[in-house]
């Protein structure tokens, strides 16, 4: 009985089961692993795809899916740095309208999917090249670079320890998780994931939910992409690219189901993000060929992935119920 | 003057050119309980769909306390104070109870948005509490009984605090000491001034429940007015439109010597112990057993649908080691599951989709695989009339339009297509009418006539005990005793279920269905 409890405890917690094994293995690898550093250097670095893949759980949760946000990341920040530039806009302006730039893109994607009734899969592809396109005919493809008093940011700490990105980062996850958790909307988008008829009937207002979750992940994606300026300072033509596929990664890895209905911004989706990018660090200070390491984190990924779906079985059979008497 | 909590007048509504409803008119006392009966296809749905806003009747009008009520859409009956309870479940899974029940309604604490999660736990109890219900209101749907998840969605439905209720079949999944928990509640909003109408297919129910009973027949109503004068028999008259003697055929032995489906010592850890049976051609053979006996998994075995530990299948004399569904269908099984909706049909596909489905592969040409359609719709065409299945358009009509009967014909035509000649039928007839029970009963009768084996699962004695050669009596994942024909008696059945250890008086944890 006792083996069965802690069978069953892994397997409903494999993700952070994996997320301690890795974690453990990579300081035994590489000692340097365990310092105070490379943790913030982690989690600053899984700043910026973790605020999108917040995003990407609400959309993920109805069921949906939003494959523009890498491009939204692109397009506002594209914005922000031309206003800044050529147009002589304060940092705080420029910033708020690129955030409105994510918003903008977002309602589009809400409007499409339950105004218009297309395929979320297929509509986000296409506002994904529309917004693409909007950055590279606004920058004429060239690289975008961002003043100093933008970079700067990156370098300011909130309470004197706090690096502004990982503040972001944390806000966001919190406000997300109290949302989802603890409030009427959250539960409703649950419910509406879970069997959208049924939804329907007990007279949730689906379509409104529904829209909220793209136009939230379209403004996450544009917060991302200006955490991510204040990082790098500088934005080329394939800024964000395939950053949709990161966020996907992270919030599956932390528990969430296409399908929707199943999956949490804390721990899961934030598991996920720390997961990804901790294997990124660990295989850079494990020395592993640069080439190779895609490889690895891909297969890391994979098995992530399948054991979860094999636990779902497993945790089925434990809890089945016995008919047999004793 | 009685109070009148509700009326139809004269209400009409036509699909594709048919009459579903025919100048329906009908009144809903005020603190009383109205039964309305009708087999599957009467109309009851569509009248039950109007109420609720879900369609718009083509003529008439509906008086709500004597007003004018034109709901437009399920919320427009809801803040109207008309509450449903449908047969289909429709509750969260991925939420509990509480949440559930409190899905549009959450209470907030003081000026924010938050929920306050101890009030609402706090209602939920009370509620389950008046209930009877011992579930605790953190529960995760998903890991809840059917029958349990039944109660919530009632739960849900008397948390609203509206003025008219209304209940579709609720009882389909409840044990009988559910549901008189139920009817004893029932009662008590009755006596509180609620106004309820009950739909059922369980006369026995209504005969017991309900104050008022109307009878619809084909979008008519055929007869209504204080329960004391509808005997049940003067009920299942009107319903169909014919004396009916008989529920049950005249009973034909046609069992043969040929075993067709054997299974030796079957084990699975935790859900059956060492089960042998045999089934032989022309014989019909009967499975009863208490809710969660292991009569279904065990069917889900045979078919091999879940996985057995140790232990042999036959089929015609050949084992079927560690097989999948496949091969039985290969070998001539087939299966009619419990559950029509999740596991029986695709509700949104065609009929003809539906009744292809297993036996595509035998109508696709030679070399290149195409589907020959003509061939499979004659056929298709061919089975539905044998079943007797009433339906506008095999290509265009969706199952899920089907009445409960007619959706059971298509479960079975599906099968009939193969010419299966071993049948496992899990409650073939749950949830359906009179008159459809007693059409399956003979297409039953008609596959055994032909040299079939049938093996019947069942939670309703009498129609095992009315159609079986033998019955095979179930408790806790074991055979208990096997009857024949000449042994059958309702009594011992019943004893041998519970394995002796109950008085008389004690709960029937056995689900009672059409007692009529």
């Amino acid at each position: 009985m006792e083996t069965n409890k802690i069978m069953k405890f892994t397997l409903k917690n494999s993700t952070a089961v994996l997320f301690v094994l890795l974690f453990i293995m990579f300081g035994l690898i590489a000692p340097r692993f365990f310092t105070l550093k490379n943790f913030q250097n982690i989690l600053s670095n899984s700043s910026y795809i973790g605020i999108i893949a917040v995003g990407m759980t609400f959309v993920l949760l109805t069921g949906g899916i939003d494959l523009s946000v890498g491009a939204t990341m692109y397009l506002s920040a594209v914005v922000c740095g031309k206003l800044i530039n050529d147009l002589g806009f304060s940092v705080t302006s420029a910033v708020l309208i690129s955030l409105l730039v994510g918003l903008a893109v977002g309602s589009v994607n809400a409007f499409a999917i339950t105004k218009l009734r297309l395929v979320p899969f297929i509509t986000t592809l296409i506002t994904q090249t529309i917004a693409r396109g909007m950055g590279l005919f606004i920058t004429r493809s060239i690289a975008v670079n961002y003043p100093d008093s933008v970079t700067l940011l990156s370098t300011s700490k909130l309470f004197g320890f706090i690096p502004l990105q990982i503040f972001i980062f944390l806000f966001v996850v919190f406000i997300a998780a109290l949302v989802l958790n603890r409030t009427r909307y959250g539960r409703q988008l649950y419910a509406v994931g879970n069997d959208l008829e049924s939804a329907m009937k007990a007279g949730i207002k689906c379509e409104r939910l529904i829209a909220s979750t793209y136009i939230i992940s379209g403004f996450l994606a544009a917060l991302g992409g200006f955490v991510t300026i204040t990082q790098i300072g500088r934005v080329n033509a394939n800024f964000g690219t395939g950053d949709e596929f990161d966020a996907i990664a992270a919030a599956v890895l932390g528990g969430a189901s296409l399908f929707g209905g199943i999956g949490t911004v804390f721990p899961g989706t934030i598991l996920g993000t720390v997961m990804i990018e901790m294997i990124q660090a660990g295989l850079v200070f494990a020395n592993i060929d640069l080439y190779i390491q895609p490889i690895i984190m891909a297969l890391i990924i994979f098995s992530a992935v399948f054991i979860d779906s094999m636990r779902t079985m497993q945790i089925k059979k434990l809890e089945r119920r016995n008919i047999l008497k004793a | 003057m009685a109070d009148i909590a509700f009326a139809f007048k004269h209400i009409s509504k036509r699909f594709f050119g048919v009459h579903a409803l025919k100048q329906v008119s009908f009144e809903l006392e005020r603190g009383k309980i109205l039964g309305l009966v009708g087999e599957n296809g009467a109309g009851k749905s569509t009248l039950m769909n109007i109420m609720g806003g879900v369609l718009q009747p083509e003529v008439g009008t509906l008086l709500l306390r004597g007003e004018t009520y034109r709901p437009l859409s399920p919320l427009d009956a809801s803040c109207a104070g008309i509450e449903f309870v449908h047969q289909e479940l429709n509750l969260f899974t991925n939420l509990t109870v509480a949440e559930n029940i409190s899905i549009n309604s959450f209470p907030c604490m003081r000026r924010t948005p938050f929920i306050n999660k101890r009030t609402m736990h706090q209602a939920c109890r009370k509620l389950l509490e008046s209930l009877n219900l011992d579930i605790a209101p953190t529960m995760l749907v998903e890991n809840l009984s059917p029958g349990e998840r039944q109660l919530v969605e009632i739960a849900k439905a008397l948390s609203t605090d509206a003025d008219i209720l209304l209940f579709d079949e609720p009882t389909t999944s409840l044990t009988a000491k559910d549901t008189e928990n139920l009817f004893s509640l029932l009662r008590h909003l009755r006596d509180a001034g609620k106004s309820i109408i009950y739909i059922s297919h369980i006369l026995a129910d209504v005969q017991k429940l309900v104050d008022d009973v109307v009878i619809l027949r084909d979008g008519e109503v055929m007869g209504g007015g204080p329960i004391g004068d509808f005997p049940i028999k003067r009920m299942i008259n009107l319903m169909v439109g014919r004396e009916i003697n008989h529920l049950f055929p005249e009973k034909t032995p046609y069992a043969t010597d040929t075993v067709i489906l054997e299974s030796q010592n079957i084990s699975e850890p935790g859900i059956v112990r060492d089960i042998s049976i045999k089934v032989h051609a022309g014989e019909i053979v009967g499975m009863f057993g208490l809710m969660g006996s292991g009569r279904t998994e065990f069917a889900r075995m045979l078919f091999g649908v879940d996985s057995y530990h140790e232990g042999e299948v036959l089929v015609q004399g050949k084992p079927l080691p560690r097989h999948k569904p496949e091969q039985s269908i290969r070998n001539g099984m087939a299966f009619i599951t419990e559950n029509r909706r999740e596991e029986g049909l695709l509700m949104d596909y065609p009929i003809i989709e539906n009744i292809g489905l297993v036996s595509l592969p035998d109508y696709c040409a030679k070399v290149s695989r195409l589907v020959d359609s003509k061939r499979l719709f004659r056929r298709a065409n061919e089975v539905g009339t044998s079943l007797k299945l009433k339906c506008n358009n095999l290509k265009l009509q969706k199952v899920k339009s089907l009445s409960g009967g007619n959706q059971q014909k298509v479960v079975i035509g599906k099968w009939l297509l193969k010419d299966p000649s071993l049948l496992i039928l899990d409650e073939p007839t749950r949830g359906i009418d009179v008159g459809a029970k007693y059409e399956v009963y003979l297409i039953m009768e008609r596959l055994a006539s032909e040299g079939s084996g049938i093996l019947f699962i069942s939670s309703e004695v009498e129609e095992l005990i009315a159609m079986c050669d033998r019955i095979i009596v179930w408790s806790q994942g074991e055979i208990m005793r096997e009857f024949v024909r000449d042994e059958f008696s309702q009594e011992s059945i019943m004893r041998i279920a519970f394995r002796q250890e109950l008085d008389d008086d004690a709960d029937i944890e056995v689900a009672t269905y059409g007692n009529e």
